[in-house]
């Protein structure tokens, strides 16, 4: 039988599924093991016992100045921005997308304004954003939204222009206004589009926050991150990237059932 | 007497003509059926009647008016596939047949709960009551395009507007989808246009049948010719002409 024919069953997948960590985690422990019977004081790569007490600690103690855990005060922090603004070009990119989408004017006016500068790098223009809006929340808000939003925006406009002509053409016959069919007719078709949207752009926008909180910061997931780096504290950085995966891949799932939930009718003909 | 008018309607693209000289009238309650070959402008024409096209000379009225810029509620228009909205049930479908000429595209209160019962009661008609709450792409073509007529109707156009409206249908749901039309005509008497490539069922569904061909052609250049109506059938009788003609003119009759 040819390979493109063979399928695993059952349980053989879920183990195909589960190796690529399994494999990880002891070439991981591996490795620290080797380096740690050299030389006990090694701290590059920690033990995973070792990880585990980091992370129940950063969880649970709080810190000995402020009596607040760090850890939690991170993520809200880093959350907070994230959503902040992944929902501020989320309402932009929907705006702008409807709007080039059916409106051969805003076509004209945007399509090639939000091309190229969907091609200047976010991260060059940083600088920029600390000097015009400081070193608070809003600049960091801002990286997000200029990161994510042209490439959602293209998206979504060619998501409306490929909705079928003939629908268009119905629903004119049916005496819609330019409104009525923005609302009735596309906004519905594209909100599925919109949210695989945003579960494709929460990877940049991890991104685009740990990079701006690096830089400069007070609080934050990426701020921390960068703070412990200094001390070699790879105990605390992995508990950190392996707390960040974890919400990303919650938000990711989120995002997923709601998605399926919401739009019924995408399932319909499956 | 003419319900719709084609007066001397031409249409090109760049410099390359699809239509020209187009002319002919026809009367309310007429069933027009369309055929021709493959480009010959028919879908064109089809297109210039719901105003999504504008001839390029010449106009189109209907019981009168100006020629349409835009497609509006006075054509309905039914296509050979994408015709119904996929993120609305088959019963929403009929609803916003109603509604999407609102200013927010809603209906609200006692206008929805009348709308809702006339849905119901068109579903009941045309056989879909037991589908209401489904989306389309979980019906079949031939209930889909049913809906698609449905919904058409419901907005009560002035002419009804085919696209090879059965073209994507086994040949079994094609003659019930022929029996649901014929009936829904004797009971509306709607103006309906049909482009189809099926000669049987062009003059089996129509009172008359119009042929696009190009009359002028030129090898060197196949584009400098358009299209226009070479032959008009009368399609009623199973197409034999004046089988009525006595009952037009008694004083034929033998004695």
């Amino acid at each position: 039988m040819r390979l493109i024919n063979h399928i695993p069953a059952r349980p053989g997948a879920i183990i195909l599924a589960a190796l690529p960590f399994v494999l990880i985690f002891v070439a991981y422990s591996v490795a620290s093991d080797f380096r740690l019977t050299a030389n006990p004081q090694d701290k590059l790569l920690p033990a995973p016992s070792t990880i585990a007490e980091t992370a129940e600690r950063l969880f649970t103690t709080p810190d000995k100045r402020s009596k607040e855990i760090l850890l939690w005060n991170d993520t809200l922090a880093s959350l907070a921005r994230l959503s902040g603004g992944v929902a501020i070009s989320a309402a932009l990119s929907l705006v702008l997308g409807l709007a080039i989408g059916l409106l051969p004017y805003a076509r004209s006016l945007f399509s090639g304004f939000i091309a190229v500068l969907s091609m200047v790098p976010p991260l060059a223009l940083l600088p920029i954003l600390f000097i015009v809006f400081g070193l608070g929340e809003v600049s960091k808000v801002v990286l997000i939204v200029i990161g994510i939003t042209p490439f959602m925006t293209r998206d979504l406009a060619q998501r409306v222009m490929e909705i079928p002509k003939e629908q268009i053409v119905k629903a004119q016959t049916l005496g819609a206004s330019s409104w009525v069919i923005a609302q009735r007719v596309a906004l519905p078709q594209v909100l599925p589009r919109l949210i695989s949207n945003v579960r494709l752009s929460l990877g940049s926008a991890w991104l685009f926050l740990i990079a701006a909180e690096a830089v400069a910061s007070d609080v934050g997931l990426g701020y921390r991150i960068f703070l412990v780096r200094r001390y070699l504290a790879m105990d605390v950085i992995l508990t950190y990237v392996i707390w960040i995966t974890l919400l990303a891949f919650v938000i990711d799932w989120l995002l997923k059932s709601l998605s399926r939930r919401a739009f019924p009718w995408m399932e319909a003909g499956l | 007497m003419s319900f719709v008018s084609v007066t001397n309607v031409w249409q090109r693209y760049g410099n390359r003509s699809i239509l020209e000289r187009v002319n002919t009238t026809v009367a309310e309650g007429e069933f027009i059926s369309i055929v021709g070959a493959s480009g010959c402008g028919k879908s064109t024409f089809l297109r210039m009647l719901l105003a999504e096209e504008r001839p390029y000379k010449g106009a189109i009225s209907i019981d009168g008016g100006e020629t349409a810029v835009e497609p509006n509620r006075e054509r309905g228009v039914v296509f050979q596939k994408y015709s119904v909205f996929p993120h609305l049930t088959v019963r929403e479908n009929l609803i916003a047949a109603e509604s999407f000429e609102k200013p927010f595209g809603r209906l609200r209160g006692a206008a929805r709960k009348a709308a809702e019962s006339r849905a119901d009661a068109t579903l009941e008609r045309i056989g879909l009551n037991h589908v209401s709450g489904q989306y389309p792409a979980s019906l079949s073509g031939g209930m889909q395009q049913r809906l698609a007529i449905g919904q058409a109707m419901t907005a009560k156009p002035r002419i009804l507007l085919l696209d090879e409206p059965f073209g994507a249908l086994d040949p079994g749901t094609r003659l019930q989808m022929h029996d649901f039309l014929l009936e829904l005509r004797d009971e509306t008497n709607m103006t309906v246009f049909m482009v189809t490539h099926d000669l049987d069922e062009a003059f089996k569904l129509g009172d008359r049948v119009l042929v696009f061909d190009k009359p002028r052609w030129d090898p060197d250049d196949p584009g400098l010719h358009g299209a226009t109506i070479t032959y008009d059938f009368d399609a009623r009788n199973k197409g034999m002409p004046f089988q009525d003609i006595l009952d037009q003119y008694p004083s034929l009759a033998r004695d």
